[in-house]
């Protein structure tokens, strides 16, 4: 190994992330790979990965209700947490990107058939680039519980779809914030594709009154940890 | 003390009016050096039915070889205008494309160099954690021939699965590309060979 090669990112946690193999939920069985991957040690190309600027990713949108001219219908929330590595350590200056249903549990999505009205001031899409100390806030509307076809009757737990990039290629990761108390978190399959119980519980936000606005929105904290590297760099 | 890194879920597939920017397929937008190039292809599952509610993300060196990520110390011309980066959706029938300049080639691990090449997160419904892989060009088979990436698969069938083919060069206004076609097989004969990153 050469002094000058990167330092890798630190392998996946056991239990941590979902098989992609996972009949329960049904859109994987024709989607899976059969054949194992390859193990790929990092390069540059890994350890690499895209920066945003106002340039390239366009203006903050960190309110959701004020994107029409009308107030979305539905309950009020924050949502704010922070980027960090697995040590611990603040990701600035990296793009979180938000999409969801409407209060009624409707996406603003030509594909999507569900029989609940759409919000005509709700689009549903936030992006913001996170602050020095990896901060990010949202302010949106509890998304509706909504029906899919994985099984009869089946229902998805309320959830926010979030999308962070990270400092690298290798760091990327597109998941969902879901919400306390949700009766449907006990069976829901997407949820329970994460085979740890304590890294599924991750991805439930916390209720937090210290992000509440008086009279106005209900807060949930939620912290996103991306992958660290695999050993420290060596100081100087 | 660790702490637990964010699982992954499924995008789903209502995420377009979210996510689409479709200027993001074409990475030369704002100017970039070298030579233009196009790469289109599919993406088809397991019956090799075309997957109409997937993405894929690219991330590219600049035509100097060079990463535009400050982790990238070579000696080489940054290029302010080259991102490197693209998002690119499939249509109804399955199909990609996007716009980008040929990548240079860039260092490996040790002494090793690798072949000009299109690291590819690819990201739809069904897909509970995005799958990594690759793209090479037809064009450099010596280079590909000595990739440290492509040396990591066995089996001669599985390597080529990430070797774009040439394909009809695309006129776009006045100016015609060198084109590559570049299809994903999810799962089952001609399976696309997947990295764990
Ligand atoms: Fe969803």
């Amino acid at each position: 190994m050469s002094g000058r090669d990167p330092i890798p990112y630190a392998p996946e946690q056991p239990g941590a992330q979902p098989p992609n193999d996972y009949p329960a939920y049904k859109s994987t069985i024709n989607r899976h790979p059969l054949r194992a991957p390859i193990r790929v040690p990092h390069t540059l190309t890994e350890v690499t990965g895209p920066s945003f600027t106002r340039r390239w990713h366009g203006k903050n949108l960190a309110d959701l209700t004020l994107q029409h001219k009308g107030e979305p219908l539905g309950e009020r929330i924050v949502i704010a947490g922070r980027v960090l590595d697995e040590d611990g350590r603040p990701v600035p200056d990296t793009l979180v990107e938000l999409w969801q249903a409407n209060a009624a549990g409707r996406y603003a999505h030509e594909r999507d058939r569900h029989d609940a009205p759409l919000d005509r001031n709700f689009t549903g899409f936030g992006q913001v680039v996170t602050d020095k100390q990896g901060g990010w806030r949202f302010v949106s509307i509890k998304p509706g519980h909504y029906p899919w076809r994985n099984t009869h009757n089946a229902w998805r737990a309320q959830h926010l779809h979030f999308s962070i990039f990270g400092p690298a290629f290798a760091t990327r990761i597109v998941t969902q914030m879901y919400f306390p108390g949700d009766p449907l978190l006990a069976t829901d399959p997407i949820y329970h594709s994460i085979p740890d119980a304590t890294a599924r519980e991750r991805l439930v936000a916390a209720y937090d009154p210290t992000l509440s606005e008086p009279e106005w929105a209900l807060g949930f904290r939620w912290d996103i940890v991306l992958r660290g590297r695999a050993a420290t760099p060596a100081e100087g | 003390m660790k702490l637990p890194v964010t699982g992954s879920q499924t995008v789903g597939p209502f995420y377009h009016y979210a996510l689409d920017r479709p200027e993001w397929s074409d990475l030369t937008r704002h100017g970039a050096r070298g030579e233009k190039i196009r790469i289109e292809g599919r993406i088809l599952d397991g019956e090799r039915k075309p997957c109409i509610d997937a993405f894929l993300e690219v991330w590219q060196a600049n035509a100097a070889g060079r990463y535009a990520h400050p982790e990238d110390r070579q000696n080489k011309k940054p290029d302010p205008k080259f991102i490197g980066f693209g998002r690119v959706f499939t249509d109804a029938k399955g199909r990609y494309a996007f716009t980008t300049v040929r990548p240079g080639p860039v260092p490996g691990r040790g002494n090793a160099m690798q072949a000009p090449h299109i690291a590819v997160n690819l990201f739809g419904r069904g897909l509970l954690k995005h799958l990594a892989t690759r793209i090479y060009f037809p064009d450099c088979a010596e280079a590909n021939e000595a990739d440290p990436v492509l040396g990591l698969i066995d089996d001669p069938k599985q390597r080529a699965t990430l070797v774009a083919q040439p394909a009809k060069p695309t006129r776009l206004g006045r100016a015609i590309l060198p084109t590559f076609r570049f299809d994903v097989i999810l799962q089952g004969e001609g399976e696309t060979a997947f990295l764990e990153i």
